[in-house]
C-alpha cells in the first residue's frame, strides 16, 4: 500500500538521538562511567606495568637450618640479584601460591626446585636459580651475550594495551548505556506507549546505536589523550582510519545491545544476559593479553568474536600505521556483527 | 480542527453509512491469561464525536479492553473495528489517526516539557506543535521544566498533550485521573471537555462514577469482563427506579430487620442488609425515612447514623453486583 503522508522516519530519528544524548548527558553518573572509568583504569594498569628495571628473584630455601641449605645461600648471596626471604617450613606452599616467593629450593644432591609453571615469573625465577646453582657448582658459561632491553615507546606493553583497552570501553559502555536505556524504557512501559504511535521502529533502535556515536568520539578522545599525556602512547597511524575503526566497532556493539535487550524484561535479567556475552570478549578477545595465545583450533571462534577484530584494528592502526584498506577482514567482521544483529533486534523487539 | 479533511482515507472506510458513524466497535470481543478471563464476551460500538465511559472496578477488564481496540493486544476471539478498519491490515493507517494514554506510563523524567512534546509531536505528519499543545493543557508556565519535577496532575496533562500531539479523531484514556487531587481532576476534565468541543471522539475508562457521570455521553459498566450495563448516565440512574438511598448503621447488637420486614415499607424498592448496615432504595424518601424508623423503634434495635443520598452510578453497580465499585 503506497503512503501518501509525509515520512516521519528522519524527524523521529533525529529527535529520538537528541532526547537519547540529552538523557544522558543529565545523568551525571552514566557520563562518570562513560569517561572518567576508562581513565582511572589505563591509569591503574599504565602503573602496574610501567616500564620496569630487573628486579631481583625471591625465592626460599626449605630445610633453612642445614648445612645444605647455608650453601645454597652463599651461592645465590654470591651471583646477586635475589631476596631471600625467611619462610617458615609450614608456609612456604601458600608463600609460593600467593606470589612471597617464586621459586622454592630444596637443598640436596641434586637440589629441587619447586615452581609454578603456570606462572611467567615463576618460570623465570626458576631459570635464574638454576644459572646461579650451576656456575656456583662450577659450570663454565658458552659465551657471554649482549643484551638490548626495550625500552622504545611504541613497542612497550603499554602501547599494546591501550588500543584493547579502547576496545574493551567501546564494547562496555556501548553494550551497557544501550541496553539499559531500553531496558529500563520498557519497565517504565515507554516502549509500549511509543509502540502506540506512528513513530518508525526502526528510528528508534537506530536512534539509539546513532547517539552512542556521537559520544563515543569524546570516549576516544579522552582515554587516548589521557594515555598520551600520562604515558606516551601514540596514534601511528590515520585519524581517520582510527575513526572509521572506532565507528565500526561502536555500531557492531549497539546492534549487538540491541539484541541482547530485545527481549529482557529487567534491568537484573539484562545485567546478565550482558555479562554472558561479553565475558568471553573480555578473555579471548586479547585486551591484556594476545589471543594468538590460544590454541590453533579455537582461532576460528576467537577471530570472529567482533571485540578481536576492533581490538586487531585499532592495533594495526596505533601500533603499525597501517591503512584501513587491510584492515577490509575485521571492518567486515564488524559490519556483519552490527548488520545482522540490528536486523534480529528489529524482529525480536518487545515493545510491551 | 479534529476532523480529518485532507487526510487519505481507505476506500473501504466509505461502504456503508454505519462505518462512518461508528468511531470504534467490539463484537463479541474475549481476551484471556492463562486461567483469567479478562474480557469475556463483550459488545460495545461509540458513535463519532461521542464520548464513551468505561466504568468498572480494579480488575474488571477496563484496561485490557481499551488496549485491544488500540491495537496494542490482539483479541483471542470477536472483532475490533476503529474508524471501520482493522488492526490486522491497517495498523499504519490507523496509528497516527489514534491519541493514546496508557494507565502505566511513565514519561522520560530527564528530558523538559517542551522536548517531551516535540518529541512525540515528530511521530505524526502533523499537529498543533508544541505551543498549541502546551496552550491545550494550560502547562505554558512548564513549558522547560522537567518531567520529573511535575505534580502528578500536571504529569498526566502533559500526558494527555501527548496522547494529543498528532490532532487524533480518536482519544483513549485509560484512567487518566486515578490518584489525582481534586483540583488536579477538575483541570484535566477541563481540557477533555475542550476536546469533545471539537468533534472529537473519546473512549475513558475510569472508576470514579462522578467523572464518568459529568464527561461521558454514555456509560458502560464492565464487571468481570462483561458489559452488564449500558446508557447515558441519567438513564442508568433513573433504571434504579430509586431517587435516593437510604444508609443506617446499626449500634448494639439485637438482631437487625430481616429484607422480607423492609421491602414492604412504603417507597421501598431496593433493600439490602449487609452485617449492621441497611441499605434501601427508595422513590419517596419522605415516607421511607419515618416507616423505617418505626421498625426500629418496634424492635428496639439502636441506630449509630442515618445518610442519605441522591441515587448514582455507584447504586446503579451496587444494584447490579451486590458489590461496592471502590472495594479494593
Ligand atoms: N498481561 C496480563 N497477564 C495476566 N493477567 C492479566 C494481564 N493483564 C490483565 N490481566 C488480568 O485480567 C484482568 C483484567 O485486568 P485489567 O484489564 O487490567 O482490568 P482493569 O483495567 O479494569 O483494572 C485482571 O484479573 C488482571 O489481573
Ligand atoms: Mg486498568
Amino acid at each position: 500500500m503506497s503512503d501518501p503522508r509525509p515520512s516521519t522516519f528522519l524527524p523521529a530519528l533525529r529527535q529520538l538521538t537528541l532526547s537519547r544524548m540529552r538523557e544522558f548527558l543529565r545523568e551525571p553518573e552514566a557520563v562518570f562511567w562513560v569517561f572518567g572509568f576508562p581513565v582511572i583504569m589505563t591509569l591503574a594498569l599504565g602503573i602496574a606495568f610501567r616500564t620496569r628495571t630487573e628486579e631481583p628473584v625471591r625465592v626460599a630455601v626449605d630445610g633453612g637450618a642445614g648445612a645444605d641449605a647455608a650453601a645454597v645461600r652463599a651461592s645465590l648471596t654470591a651471583a646477586g640479584g635475589f631476596v631471600l626471604r625467611d619462610v617458615p617450613p609450614p608456609e612456604i606452599e601458600r608463600a609460593l601460591r600467593d606470589g612471597l616467593v617464586q621459586v622454592v629450593i630444596v637443598p640436596g644432591t641434586p637440589p629441587t626446585y619447586r615452581f609454578d609453571p603456570a606462572r611467567a615469573e615463576s618460570q623465570v625465577g626458576r631459570l635464574a636459580v638454576d644459572r646461579a646453582l650451576q656456575r656456583a657448582a662450577g659450570r663454565p658459561d658458552a659465551f657471554s651475550p649482549r643484551e638490548d632491553a626495550v625500552r622504545a615507546v611504541g613497542s612497550r606493553y603499554i602501547d599494546w594495551l591501550v588500543p584493547g583497552l579502547l576496545g574493551m570501553n567501546i564494547m562496555g559502555t556501548g553494550m551497557w548505556s544501550t541496553s539499559f536505556a531500553i531496558v529500563t524504557a520498557r519497565t517504565r512501559k515507554l516502549l509500549k506507549r511509543f509502540a502506540a504511535t506512528p513513530m518508525p521502529r526502526g528510528a528508534y533502535l537506530l536512534a539509539l546505536v546513532g547517539s552512542r556515536l556521537a559520544f563515543l568520539v569524546a570516549e576516544a578522545v579522552v582515554l587516548l589523550g589521557f594515555a598520551y599525556v600520562a604515558f606516551g602512547v601514540a596514534v601511528h597511524g590515520s585519524l581517520v582510519a582510527l575513526t572509521v575503526v572506532c565507528l565500526l566497532g561502536a555500531l557492531a556493539f549497539g546492534g549487538v545491545a540491541l539484541l541482547v535487550a530485545s527481549r529482557a524484561k529487567t534491568i537484573e535479567g539484562v545485567s546478565g544476559l550482558l555479562n554472558l556475552v561479553m565475558l568471553p570478549m573480555w578473555v579471548f578477545s586479547g585486551v591484556f593479553f594476545a589471543s594468538s595465545n590460544f590454541p590453533e583450533a579455537m582461532q576460528p571462534f576467537v577471530q570472529a568474536l567482533p571485540l578481536t577484530a576492533l581490538n586487531d584494528a585499532l592495533r594495526a592502526v596505533m601500533n603499525d600505521g597501517e591503512a584501513l584498506a587491510t584492515l577490509w577482514r575485521e571492518l567486515a567482521v564488524m559490519a556483519g556483527w552490527g548488520g545482522v544483529s540490528f536486523v534480529a533486534a528489529l524482529k525480536l523487539f518487545r515493545w510491551t | 480542527m479534529y476532523g480529518s479533511a485532507g487526510r487519505p482515507r481507505n476506500a473501504a472506510h466509505y461502504n456503508t453509512v454505519m462505518s462512518r458513524q461508528v468511531a470504534l466497535a467490539c463484537r463479541a470481543v474475549v481476551k484471556r491469561f492463562g486461567d483469567v478471563t479478562a474480557v469475556d464476551g463483550l459488545d460495545l460500538d461509540v458513535a463519532r464525536g461521542e464520548c464513551f465511559g468505561l466504568l468498572g472496578p480494579n480488575g474488571a477488564g477496563k484496561t485490557t479492553t481499551i488496549e485491544m481496540l488500540e491495537g496494542l493486544q490482539a483479541p483471542d476471539a470477536g472483532e475490533v473495528e476503529v474508524l471501520g478498519l482493522r488492526w490486522a491490515d491497517s495498523a499504519d493507517a490507523l496509528r497516527p489517526r489514534l491519541g493514546i494514554q496508557l494507565q502505566e506510563t511513565q514519561l522520560a523524567e530527564k528530558l523538559s516539557v517542551a522536548e517531551t512534546l516535540e518529541l512525540f509531536g515528530s511521530f505524526y505528519p502533523s499537529g498543533p506543535g508544541v505551543d498549541g499543545l502546551l496552550a491545550l493543557v494550560g502547562l505554558e508556565a512548564k513549558r522547560d521544566a522537567w518531567v520529573g519535577k511535575l505534580s502528578g496532575g500536571q504529569k498526566q496533562r502533559l500526558s494527555v498533550a501527548c496522547a494529543l500531539a498528532g490532532e487524533p479523531e480518536v482519544l483513549f484514556l485509560d484512567e487518566p485521573t486515578t490518584g489525582l487531587d481534586p483540583q488536579s481532576r477538575l483541570q484535566l476534565w477541563d481540557v477533555l471537555q475542550r476536546f469533545k468541543a471539537r468533534g472529537g471522539t473519546l473512549l475513558l475508562t475510569t472508576h470514579y462514577m462522578d467523572e464518568a457521570a459529568t464527561l461521558c455521553d454514555r456509560i458502560g459498566i464492565v464487571d468481570k469482563g462483561k458489559l452488564i450495563a449500558l446508557g447515558t448516565p441519567a438513564a442508568l440512574v433513573q433504571g434504579l427506579g430509586t431517587a435516593h438511598v437510604i444508609e443506617i448503621d446499626l449500634d448494639g447488637d439485637a438482631p437487625a430487620p430481616s429484607v422480607e420486614a423492609l421491602a414492604p415499607l412504603a417507597g421501598v424498592v431496593d433493600a439490602r442488609v449487609e452485617g449492621r448496615t441497611i441499605a434501601l432504595g427508595s422513590s419517596a424518601i419522605h415516607e421511607t425515612v419515618p416507616a423505617v424508623l418505626g421498625v426500629l423503634a418496634a424492635a428496639r434495635v439502636p441506630m449509630r447514623e442515618l445518610r442519605t443520598h441522591s441515587a448514582s452510578l455507584e447504586d446503579v453497580f451496587v444494584s447490579l453486583t451486590g458489590r461496592h465499585l471502590r472495594d479494593e
